[in-house]
C-alpha cells in the first residue's frame, strides 16, 4: 500500500503533521512507518496538547525518587523502602465494553507499577457515570465494577479505596481511572532506559494478537453518534497471565539480569521499544518474525500496533538469556529474543529478511508535535443571593436525609464489597473511610492513599477547582493520621481543540500546580485523557488526584467512626457559610450557578499540619474531613460508622443554621476528643492560630439538635445505604 | 419454539480461558490439541412459532444483549 | 509442627497463609504445584486465590496438578488437609470432599466479615475450641455450596458439616448466608474428618488491626490439637 495524505488522515494525523513526517524522513513513509508515527504522535502517547502546561507542575521534593516520565512515580518512605504509584484512565474502552475496558485498565496500571520492580500492594479507582436515570448507567456501572473486581481480585491485590460519581455530563463518556501502589526496595528500582550496545531485547508474556490495533488513537478521538456501529476492537484482559507475569518478572528482578524494562501498554511494541531507545539515546533493531504471535499471517503493521495485554519488553545483560528463559518457562509464559540495542539511534524493523521500517528515534519523540492550543480564561461566577427566609422554611433533618441518600454521597458498599479489599493481610483501613491504609508488610509503617475529584467545582471555576482537589486529597490523608507525600493526577477533559475545554484544562492544571507547590505535595506521575466528548458535548472537567501519605506507626492510625459516648466533637477550620456549588445548593435549592468555595492555601496547610500535631500527641480519637454536604453530613457519617449519636449545640454565629450545617467551606475537619484533653487541644489549636468551634457531645444513638429536630442514627443509616442497593436491584 | 445460540469470542480476540484449558489438557497428556476456544450456549424458548421470525428476534437479542459484538460473535445453531 | 502450603499458578493467599501459620508456631514450607513429592507435613494447606484464573470451573485445573497425586495419597493415609476458599474448590474438584461450589446467588463477588458456627468438635480442627461462633472474612465469587439430596443426607448423618453461616449469637439462618449455599453450609469435612474445606479465610483475621482477630483463636487451637 502506498501511503498518501488521505491514509495519514485516516490514521488520525493532521495534514501538516503528515507533511512534517515526510520532511523528517526525507521521503514518504511506508504503511508500517506511518502506523508507528500515528501511534507515537497521537495525543495519548505524545501529550502534544498538554506537554506545555504539564511542565509547570511541581515534581520535585525531598522524598521524590522519580517524578513523571517513567512508568510510574516513586517516593521514599524510609528504611530503604519506596512506594511506586500512578493513576491512569481507561475511559473510552470502558464505555464500549465496560467489563473488559475496566479490567484491562486495572491490568495496565498494575503493569506500570511492577515494571519498576515493585510488588503492587493496593489498588484504588475513581469512576464517573452519567445520570442514574440514563438508560445506560446501570449496566455500565455493573460492568465496570465487575471488571475492576475481576482483574484486581484475581491478581490478589486489595482494592482499598475509591470514588464513584454520577453526573449527566458523563452520559456519553464515562470515566474509569485506576490507580496502583507498589512497594519496592530503594536499591532495586527498575527503569526503562536502555544502556549498552548489542544487548539482547526480550519479549515476554502473552502472545501478540490483533487486539485493539490503534486503541491509543481511539483514546484520542471523540465519540460521534455512530459509536455503536463503529465498535472498535477492545482487548480482553487475562488477569491470570498477568499474575504469572508479575511473579515471573519479580523473580527475574531479584537477580541482576535486567538493564531496562518497559511494559507494552498503549501502542504496544511501538511505544515500548521507542521509549527504551529514546531514554537510552540508542537504536533498537527488531526481527518481527521472532515476535510470538497468536494468529497466523500477522503483518509488521499489526505486530507493531497490537495492544495485546500482559506483555513486557526487556533489555537484558548479555549471557543472561538462558537464566531468564528458565524463569518464564516455569511460569508458562512466552519468551523470545527479538532484537538488540544498536548505536544507530534508529528503530529498525525486519520481517522476512527485509527491512520494513527505518526511523530515527528522535523524530518520533523529541520532534513529535507540541501545540500551544488556544484557550479561554474562565471568569469567577458571581455569588448567588440566597433568600434567608427560604432557608428557614427547610427542615434540617429532611434535607440531611436527602443529602445522605444522594447518589454522590450515599454509601458505596455495594461497590466495594465486590472488590477483595483484605487479601495480602495488611489492609488496616477498608474502603468507606477517608483513605485506604495498608501496612508496609513486616514493618510498623503504613501507607495511606486516597483518590478524589470535584468536577462540579472545576466546572464552576477551573483554577479554584484544581486547587480544591489537591487540598481534598491532602485532607483525606491527614484525617487518617498520614503525612502527605506526593500525588498522581489523571486529567480527564473534553476536546483540547475547543478553547473552552482547553481553558478548563490549563486552569485546572494551574490550580493543581499552585496547591501542590504550596502544600509541598508534588506531582510524581500522571496521565491525560482528552476527547471525553460525544458530538459537541464534553464532560465536566474532571482531574482525579491520587494522594499518598505515610503513617510511621500503624497503631496510631485514625479512623472516622465516633468512639466513645460523652467525648467532645470539634470542627477545625472556619465556617463562613459558602453555599454556592454545594450539594445543598445544587440538589435542595436547585441552584447550579455561583463560584465554588474559596481555597485558602495558608489555612489549608496550617489546619492540616496542626491536626497532624494533635494526632502525634495522641489527642485525637476520630477524624473526618468536611466535604460534600458540609458539617452535618460529615458528622452523620461518623455517627453511622461508629453507631453513636451526637447532641449538637446550636451554633452561636451570625450565619443561618442551615448555612452553618450544609456549607462547603474548605480546610475543615471534624474531630473527636476526650473531655480531659479539651484543654490541651484548645491550647495547641490557639497557639497555631487555628480556628475551631465546639460542635457537641457524643451520645448513644441520636442526632439531636432540639426536641423538634432530631433523628435516630439507624434512620440516617437507612437513608445513606438504601439508595445504591435499591438502584442496583431494580 | 426453541432456538439455540452459541456465542464465542471473535476469532482475533484473545480467549484467556480457552488458552489455559488448552495448556492444562496438554499437561495431562492430551498433546494433539491445536486450540481450544470457550463459548456460551443459550437455549431460548420463545412463543413465536414462525421459525424465520423467531430467528430474527433471537438475532436481535444477540446483537442487543447476549453478545457484545465488539469482541464476540454469535451463531444460531438450531431451531426446533 | 510442620505444615506445607501449596502454590498453584494464580494462588494469591499463599503468602497470607504462610504468615499466619508461622505466627502461630508452624514450621511452614511453600510447595510448588509442579513438584511431585510433598515434604513431611503434619498439615497441608491449599490456599485461596484464583488457581488457573478460575477458568473453566474454579479449582478444576489445579485439581489435575502434579502435586495433587501426593496430596491425595497423604489424605488417604489420614493426613490433615485444609482447603480455604479456592483450596476448598480444588478439594471438591479432586473428589476428596463431596459436592460442588457454584456461583454466589446474587452473582456478585462478596468481600466482607461473616459469622460462622462450629457444628462439630469431634475432630482435630475444632476440638477444644473456646468459642463456637467465630467472626471470619469471606472473599469469593463461587462459594455457593451445593450437593445432591443423597449426599446432603449422608454428610448430615456423618456430622460432616463443619461450619454454617450464622449471626453474632450463633443463630443459623438464610438471612446470614452470603452466597446461597445449601443449608447455610460454609465448610465441610470428609468422612474421616481429616480433610476440611471452608470458604472463610481465618488467615485474614489474625491481628486486631485487621478486620478482626477470631482467626487467631482458630489457629492457636489448631496447633494445640496437632501437638
Amino acid at each position: 500500500m502506498i501511503v498518501n495524505e488521505q491514509i495519514a488522515i485516516d490514521h488520525g494525523l493532521k495534514k501538516d503533521e503528515y507533511i512534517k513526517i515526510c520532511e523528517l524522513l526525507k521521503r514518504t513513509p511506508n504503511i508500517t512507518e506511518l502506523g508507528i508515527f500515528s501511534a507515537m504522535w497521537n495525543e495519548h502517547c505524545s501529550y502534544k496538547s498538554s506537554r506545555l502546561h504539564l511542565k509547570k507542575l511541581p515534581t520535585k521534593g525531598k522524598q521524590v525518587i522519580q517524578g513523571p516520565g517513567e512508568n510510574a512515580g516513586v517516593v521514599d518512605i524510609g528504611d530503604n523502602d519506596a512506594i511506586v504509584f500512578k493513576i491512569e484512565s481507561h475511559n473510552h474502552p470502558s464505555f464500549i465494553e465496560p467489563y473488559q475496558g475496566a479490567a484491562t485498565g486495572v491490568g495496565g496500571i498494575m503493569r506500570d507499577v511492577f515494571t519498576m520492580g515493585a510488588r503492587p500492594i493496593a489498588n484504588l479507582n475513581s469512576i464517573h457515570f452519567g445520570s442514574p436515570q440514563h438508560k445506560k448507567t446501570k449496566n455500565l456501572l455493573r460492568g465496570v465494577v465487575q471488571g475492576i473486581g475481576g482483574y484486581g481480585n484475581c491478581m490478589g491485590v486489595p482494592t482499598i479505596a475509591g470514588q464513584t460519581n454520577f453526573d449527566s455530563s458523563y452520559n456519553g463518556n464515562i470515566l474509569v481511572n485506576a490507580m496502583t501502589l507498589g512497594l519496592v526496595k530503594k536499591d532495586k528500582i527498575f527503569y526503562s532506559k536502555a544502556t549498552g550496545l548489542n544487548k539482547p531485547v526480550i519479549y515476554v508474556g502473552s502472545k501478540t494478537g490483533r487486539d485493539g490495533i490503534h486503541g491509543a488513537s481511539m483514546a484520542s478521538a471523540s465519540f460521534d453518534e455512530n459509536i455503536e456501529e463503529k465498535k472498535p476492537t477492545v482487548q480482553v484482559g487475562d488477569p491470570f497471565t498477568e499474575k504469572l507475569l508479575l511473579e515471573a518478572c519479580l523473580e527475574l528482578m531479584a537477580g541482576d539480569s535486567i538493564i531496562a524494562i518497559q511494559d507494552m501498554g498503549a501502542a504496544g511494541l511501538t511505544s515500548s521499544s521507542i521509549e527504551m531507545a529514546s531514554k537510552g539515546n540508542l537504536g533498537i533493531e527488531i526481527n518481527l518474525n521472532k515476535v510470538p504471535c497468536r494468529e497466523a499471517k500477522m503483518t509488521p503493521y499489526e505486530i507493531m500496533l497490537s495492544e495485546s495485554q500482559e506483555r513486557m519488553l526487556i533489555v537484558l545483560e548479555n549471557g543472561k538469556e538462558e537464566l531468564a528463559k528458565k524463569i518464564f518457562d516455569k511460569w508458562n509464559l512466552d519468551f523470545a529474543v527479538i532484537g538488540k540495542t544498536t548505536k544507530s539511534k534508529k528503530i529498525e524493523l525486519f520481517f522476512d529478511d527485509k527491512i520494513v521500517a527505518d526511523i530515527p528515534v528522535n523524530t518520533l519523540v523529541e520532534n513529535s508535535p507540541m501545540y500551544d492550543r488556544k484557550w479561554k480564561k474562565a471568569k469567577l461566577p458571581k455569588k448567588n443571593k440566597i433568600n434567608k427566609e427560604d432557608l428557614n422554611n427547610l427542615k434540617i433533618i429532611e434535607v440531611l436525609k436527602k443529602i445522605l441518600s444522594n447518589p454522590n454521597v450515599c454509601s458505596k458498599e455495594w461497590i466495594w464489597q465486590q472488590y477483595d479489599h483484605t487479601v495480602m493481610g495488611d489492609t488496616i483501613q477498608k474502603p468507606g473511610g477517608d483513605s485506604g491504609v495498608v501496612r508496609v508488610h513486616g514493618t510498623n509503617k503504613a501507607v495511606a492513599a486516597s483518590i478524589d475529584s470535584s468536577a462540579v467545582y472545576c466546572w464552576a471555576h477551573p483554577l479554584t477547582g484544581g486547587k480544591q482537589v489537591v487540598c481534598e486529597s491532602f485532607r483525606n490523608l491527614i484525617s487518617v493520621g498520614a503525612k502527605p507525600i506526593a500525588i498522581t493526577n489523571c486529567l480527564n477533559f473534553g476536546s483540547p481543540e475547543n478553547d473552552e475545554n482547553m481553558g478548563e484544562f490549563v486552569e485546572c492544571v494551574q490550580g493543581i500546580g499552585e496547591a501542590s507547590e504550596y502544600l509541598k505535595f508534588p506531582v510524581v506521575s500522571g496521565n491525560v485523557s482528552f476527547y471525553n466528548q460525544t458530538k459537541k458535548e464534553g464532560i465536566k472537567p474532571t482531574p482525579s488526584i491520587g494522594g499518598v501519605g505515610l503513617i510511621k506507626n500503624y497503631k496510631e492510625m485514625i479512623t472516622m467512626e465516633f468512639k466513645e459516648i460523652d467525648n467532645i466533637v470539634l470542627v477545625i477550620g472556619k465556617t463562613e457559610g459558602h453555599i454556592d456549588q454545594s450539594l445543598f445548593a445544587r440538589n435542595i435549592l436547585d441552584e447550579k450557578n455561583g463560584p465554588p468555595p474559596e481555597i485558602n492555601l495558608f489555612n489549608e496547610k496550617n489546619n492540616g499540619e496542626t491536626l497532624l500535631k494533635l494526632i502525634e500527641n495522641n489527642l485525637i480519637q476520630s477524624a473526618h474531613d468536611v466535604s460534600l454536604g458540609g458539617i452535618i453530613t460529615a458528622i452523620s457519617k461518623m455517627c453511622i460508622k461508629g453507631n453513636k449519636g451526637i447532641n449538637l449545640k446550636k451554633p452561636k454565629f451570625l450565619i443561618n443554621e442551615i448555612e452553618y450545617f450544609f456549607a462547603e467551606d474548605q480546610g475543615r475537619y471534624i474531630v473527636e476528643i476526650t473531655k480531659k484533653d479539651l484543654k490541651k487541644v484548645t491550647e495547641i489549636l490557639n497557639k497555631n492560630a487555628v480556628h475551631f468551634d465546639e460542635l457537641g457531645i457524643i451520645n448513644k444513638n441520636e442526632l439531636y439538635i432540639n426536641e423538634k429536630t432530631k433523628v435516630t442514627i439507624d434512620e440516617l443509616r437507612r437513608s445513606n445505604t438504601n439508595w445504591l442497593n435499591n438502584y442496583m436491584s431494580k | 419454539m426453541k432456538i439455540s445460540v452459541i456465542i464465542t469470542l471473535k476469532k482475533d480476540v484473545l480467549d484467556p480461558q480457552g488458552k489455559v484449558i488448552h495448556q492444562a489438557l496438554d499437561g495431562m497428556g492430551f498433546n494433539d490439541v491445536n486450540e481450544v476456544r470457550q463459548g456460551k450456549f443459550f437455549e431460548i424458548d420463545t412463543k413465536e412459532s414462525n421459525p424465520k421470525k423467531a430467528t430474527n428476534k433471537v438475532e436481535e437479542m444477540c446483537k442487543k444483549l447476549l453478545a457484545n459484538l465488539v469482541i464476540e460473535d454469535y451463531k444460531i445453531i438450531d431451531t426446533q | 509442627m510442620k505444615s506445607s502450603v501449596i502454590t498453584f499458578p494464580g494462588s494469591n493467599c499463599d503468602r497470607d497463609m504462610d504468615v499466619a501459620l508461622k505466627k502461630f508456631g508452624f514450621k511452614n514450607k511453600m510447595v510448588w504445584h509442579n513438584d511431585i513429592e510433598l515434604p513431611k507435613s503434619d498439615l497441608v494447606v491449599l490456599p485461596g486465590g484464583f488457581s488457573y484464573g478460575d477458568y473453566l470451573r474454579c479449582g478444576s485445573m489445579a485439581s489435575k496438578s502434579k502435586i495433587m497425586k501426593s496430596v491425595i495419597n497423604f489424605a488417604n493415609g489420614g493426613g490433615m488437609i485444609m482447603g480455604i476458599c479456592n483450596g476448598f474448590q480444588i478439594l471438591v474438584e479432586t473428589g476428596l470432599l463431596p459436592g460442588v461450589l457454584l456461583r454466589n446467588k446474587y452473582l456478585e463477588f462478596i468481600c466482607k466479615n461473616v459469622f460462622i458456627k462450629i457444628n462439630d468438635e469431634q475432630n482435630r480442627y475444632f476440638k477444644n475450641i473456646n468459642n463456637n461462633v467465630l467472626e471470619l472474612h469471606i472473599a469469593h465469587n463461587e462459594g455457593n455450596y451445593f450437593c445432591t439430596k443423597d449426599q446432603l443426607k449422608e454428610i448430615e448423618e456423618n456430622d460432616q458439616i463443619a461450619i454454617n453461616y450464622c449471626d453474632k449469637s450463633g443463630n443459623i439462618g438464610e438471612q446470614f448466608n452470603p452466597n446461597g449455599s445449601i443449608n447455610n453450609i460454609a465448610g465441610i469435612f470428609n468422612k474421616k474428618k481429616n480433610i476440611l474445606g471452608m470458604m472463610p479465610h481465618p488467615e485474614r483475621m489474625i491481628d486486631p488491626y485487621l478486620s478482626g482477630e477470631d482467626g487467631s483463636i482458630f489457629f492457636k487451637n489448631l496447633i494445640n490439637n496437632l501437638k
